[in-house]
């Protein structure tokens, strides 16, 4: 339920449930719903295990702080994952939320300068709104170079992730805006809201990430556009060929990447209250992972939106629990690569009952 | 050399001297057989995919195996090469019971298998590829280079070809590459060779070389085991033929014994003048106007100034050999290829080059490589018909899952396309059914002209028969046909006018009633005739 492959995986088990009942034993049943719902499983086997060893972690304030850690890397991941579903990758995410953050939080801290020595001062509104626009025009310049210039994925989106990093760095010559607090007379108050504020006992940041989260699951299920997403990751000529604009299709899901990043890097920079170049660092990383735990398909095609949230949380209460029962965190590293390496396996053993099932 | 369409002339053909053509399971044991499977059975969960099969292959003869999409060839091809083990029964070779439980065991028996996709490296030479996996080595543990190019320049000398072992096999036409992966697998000591449908791909020339090198190795007796749908070219190069029907053997004789007819009776239990279907319609208005549309290539043109059109009520078929240009004038036309020139639909201009708009204006192009251009291969039959229509079924900007099962399902009765539900996996269907998914998704854009490029290749006889009945069905119905075949019997069984493709150019422009074999022939070779005779 966690990492079914995409939306139609659901639809077929339902609609003819007997066919593949008769044929196959009921262990290998029971081996493929424990396959599909791995990620899920280990979400709730690392919850158990580490409220047995540490009576801290099942309680509902940490597991807020938990959540309001995972819902940065869910911010991410869902970007992340419409890029992957059309086949491509993302590793510029980390430093979009990175510049995003810092111009933000310029925009806060001194205005606009204009050349003539005036200084123009946006509301917070405004303020967020701006960031998440220099997002997805970042993440637009990724869609032009993987479908105007034909650059591979994975090159254009590491040239953006220095490129991106070192724009952030120039906004503030490598110094850090430390006071985003704004005053009532520019209407740039409130902007510590983002990441510091709850909502009837929910810190807001994990609200934002439901509403990004609703929202992707609809358009990736219920719009003729995320059908598209996946057709072009299935078979981009095919998808060509029945009439879908790929290359449209295909810059939208790196502005969306893009916008998503751009919102995750201002929750950031809000939480911290000051806005600093390094913020997001290697996230991209932790984003990906995420997808890939929760069964994206790095070729395109497959995966989900609830399948990429569940790798969110898994990656995030697993370092969270290390952290507060006290592992090194150098053991942290090692427990995370090997839980990656682990769901992949595991994702290909699904595929290999899959198809012992089909034929 | 090839003359194995008097089948008198092969000694083996004139040893048999079975007295019914439909002996099935019958014939004499006097003819030495190589390989013999013995009741073999094979079970997928519940589902036999072979059922107590009993097949032959004689010694240093070609052992033709033909039967429907789903009949158990390819099942029994694997069993034979290893790559699958039977539920039941036994394989016999020379007499002796053995077991291939993988393919490189079978290999070391003498049992050499040619996929119907190319098992090659492009990237590498032709020398590395028929070494691939089985390097030779000099004292150092170096491959020995010049060893292998010396041995593939012999074993391609073998096949009577002049092809440079260094030569990167990306770089050789499909025909030398198919000669390659033969080379590859008989420099291993193969004495019996399986052939799973290796002219699927080649041009007529091109299959003309591969069966004279059939020819030479039946001399140097190797026993070929063949599978194939082309009904003409089986009939010439085999000398057994065996039927496989719904995974159970239905006949067995040799060829001279048998006719076309019979055969595809055997297969499909009805003849085969009910395959195609067509009954010219009455034609309307023009519907494709096509005006000087070329296609840039080098170092000619891929299409070349080329001027035609389509009727409403009309099919129009397009025949030609593999690199004429067929397939390019369809990509240009669906808007997939650049191109110059004008299109016109039913009066409308094609202004914009791409695949959206060339739909809109109402053509819809069924691609002649349905895995790598037709189907998105992990999404449902739903998605898969649906695709090109998406915008046609939202509510509110939202995808209506009822809806859209209730559409997919009515299409699907309409083609009376077997599935399991239209939630199943698009690859769980056969090819013909998954053919007609791609025929049902371009129907749904209401074309006014439908483009076929090799509608029927690869699919059974019954999908074809299908096809064929839709094709007349639409242009009843006052649709432009256009479709491009291989298959002589096929363009001048189903089109009312036909096209005739060569170099990129059309050389002919023939009603039906002027269309016969010899005229087509010519026409598809005709750059070179007119250099031979000026």
């Amino acid at each position: 339920m966690s990492t079914s492959t995409e939306p139609e995986a659901k639809g077929s088990a339902a609609a003819e449930p007997a066919a593949p009942a008769d044929r196959v034993g009921s262990g290998t049943r029971l081996a493929m719903i424990l396959l599909q719902g791995r990620t899920l499983i280990v979400l709730v086997a690392l919850v158990i295990m580490f409220s047995l060893i540490s009576s801290d972690y099942l309680t509902t304030s940490n597991l807020l702080l938990m959540s309001k850690h995972v819902s940065i890397t869910a911010l991410l991941a869902i970007g992340v994952t419409f890029v992957i579903l059309t086949g491509g990758i993302d590793l510029s995410v980390g430093s979009i939320s990175g510049l995003a953050g810092m111009i933000s939080g310029g925009l806060l801290y001194e205005g606009l300068k204009l050349p003539g020595g005036d200084t123009v001062w946006f509301s917070t509104v405004m303020v967020i709104v701006i960031g998440i626009l220099i997002g997805a025009a970042v993440g637009a310049i990724n869609g032009l170079l993987v479908t105007k210039l034909k650059v591979a994925p994975f090159i254009a989106t590491l040239g953006v992730l220095y490129a991106a990093r070192g724009l952030a760095d120039l906004r503030s010559k490598g110094g850090t805006f430390p006071n985003l607090a704004g005053t009532p007379a520019r209407h740039n108050t409130g902007f510590n809201v983002l990441g510091g504020k709850s909502w009837i006992g929910v810190p807001v940041a994990i609200w934002i990430m439901i509403v990004v989260a609703a929202l992707a699951i609809i358009v990736t299920t219920r719009t003729p556009f995320g059908r598209r997403v996946y057709a072009v990751g299935g078979n981009e000529r095919a998808a060509e060929l029945a009439g879908i604009r790929t290359s449209r299709i295909k810059i939208a899901v790196y502005i969306i990447s893009g916008a998503c990043a751009a919102l995750a890097g201002l929750i950031l920079t809000s939480e911290l209250g000051a806005a600093y170049p390094d913020t997001a660092t290697t996230y991209e990383l932790n984003a990906i992972a995420a997808a890939v735990l929760g069964g994206t398909a790095l070729a395109g095609g497959k995966g989900s939106i609830i399948g990429t949230l569940v790798g969110a949380f898994v990656i995030g209460f697993l370092s969270d629990g290390l952290v507060l029962v006290g592992v090194s965190s150098f053991w942290q590293l090692v427990v995370k690569g090997t839980v990656i390496v682990l769901a992949v396996v595991l994702e290909q053993t699904q595929e290999r009952v899959k198809t012992r099932m089909t034929t | 050399m090839t003359e194995p369409t008097d089948p008198a002339e092969t000694p083996i053909a004139s040893r048999s001297g079975t007295p019914a053509a439909s002996d099935a399971a019958g014939t004499p044991s006097t003819e030495p057989t190589a390989l013999v499977a013995e009741e073999i059975t094979k079970s997928y969960g519940g589902v036999h995919a072979l059922r107590g099969v009993t097949f032959k292959a004689r010694t240093g003869a070609v052992n033709v195996l033909v039967g429907e999409n789903g009949a158990g060839k390819s099942t029994l091809m694997k069993i034979l090469s290893g790559a699958e083990q039977p539920t039941g029964g036994r394989i016999l070779l020379d007499g002796e019971p053995v077991e291939f439980p993988t393919p490189r065991e079978a290999l070391a028996h003498g049992i050499g298998i040619i996929h119907q996709e190319l098992s090659l490296f492009p990237n590498l030479s032709v020398a590395d590829n028929i070494f691939a996996g089985r390097e030779l080595h000099n004292r150092a543990h170096l491959t020995s280079v010049a060893e292998q190019r010396r041995r593939a320049r012999s074993a391609l000398a073998r096949l009577r070809q002049d092809i440079d072992p260094d030569t990167l096999v990306g770089d050789l036409p499909i025909g030398s590459q198919q000669l390659v992966e033969i080379a590859r697998v008989l420099s291993q000591n193969v004495r019996i060779l399986i052939m799973d449908e290796p002219t699927s791909a080649l041009s007529n020339a091109e299959v003309d070389v591969l069966f004279e090198v059939m020819d030479d190795l039946r001399e140097q007796n190797v026993t070929v085991i063949y599978i194939s749908h082309k009904l003409e070219e089986f009939r010439r190069i085999g000398d057994y033929v065996t039927v496989l029907r719904d995974g159970a053997l239905v006949a067995e004789a040799s060829m001279d014994r048998t006719d076309t007819a019979w055969i595809v009776q055997q297969m499909v239990g009805r003849s085969q003048d009910s395959l195609f279907t067509r009954s010219a319609s009455r034609t309307g208005d023009v519907l494709l106007a096509v005006e000087n549309l070329s296609v840039p290539g080098k170092p000619t043109p891929l299409v070349d100034d080329v001027s035609f059109n389509v009727k409403a009520g009309e099919i129009v078929g397009i025949y030609g050999l593999m690199g004429a240009g067929r397939t390019e004038l369809m990509e240009a036309l669906i808007g997939m290829r650049h191109h110059t020139g004008t299109i016109q639909v039913d009066g409308r201009r094609a202004v914009d080059g791409r695949v959206s708009g060339r739909l809109a204006l109402g053509l819809a192009l069924v691609p002649e490589d349905r895995q790598r251009d037709g189907l998105v291969q992990a999404l449902s039959v739903r998605a898969n018909l649906l695709l090109s229509t998406l915008n046609t079924l939202t509510r509110h900007l939202l995808l209506s899952p009822a809806r859209e099962r209730r559409v997919a399902t009515g299409q699907v009765k309409d083609l009376r396309i077997k599935v399991p539900g239209v939630d199943a996996q698009v690859t769980q269907l056969s090819g013909g059914n998954q053919q007609k998914v791609i025929l049902g998704r371009a129907l749904r854009t209401d074309p006014k002209v439908l483009l076929l490029d090799e509608p029927t290749r690869g699919i059974d006889i019954g999908a074809k028969t299908e096809i064929f009945r839709i094709m007349s069905d639409l242009a009843d119905k006052g649709l432009g046909v256009l479709f491009v075949s291989s298959e002589l019997a096929e363009v001048m069984g189903m089109s009312d006018r036909i096209l005739v493709m060569a170099r990129g150019r059309i050389t002919a422009d023939l009603p039906r009633g002027e269309a016969t074999e010899e005229a087509l022939v010519n026409a598809s070779a005709s750059t070179t005739v007119m250099k031979v005779s000026p």
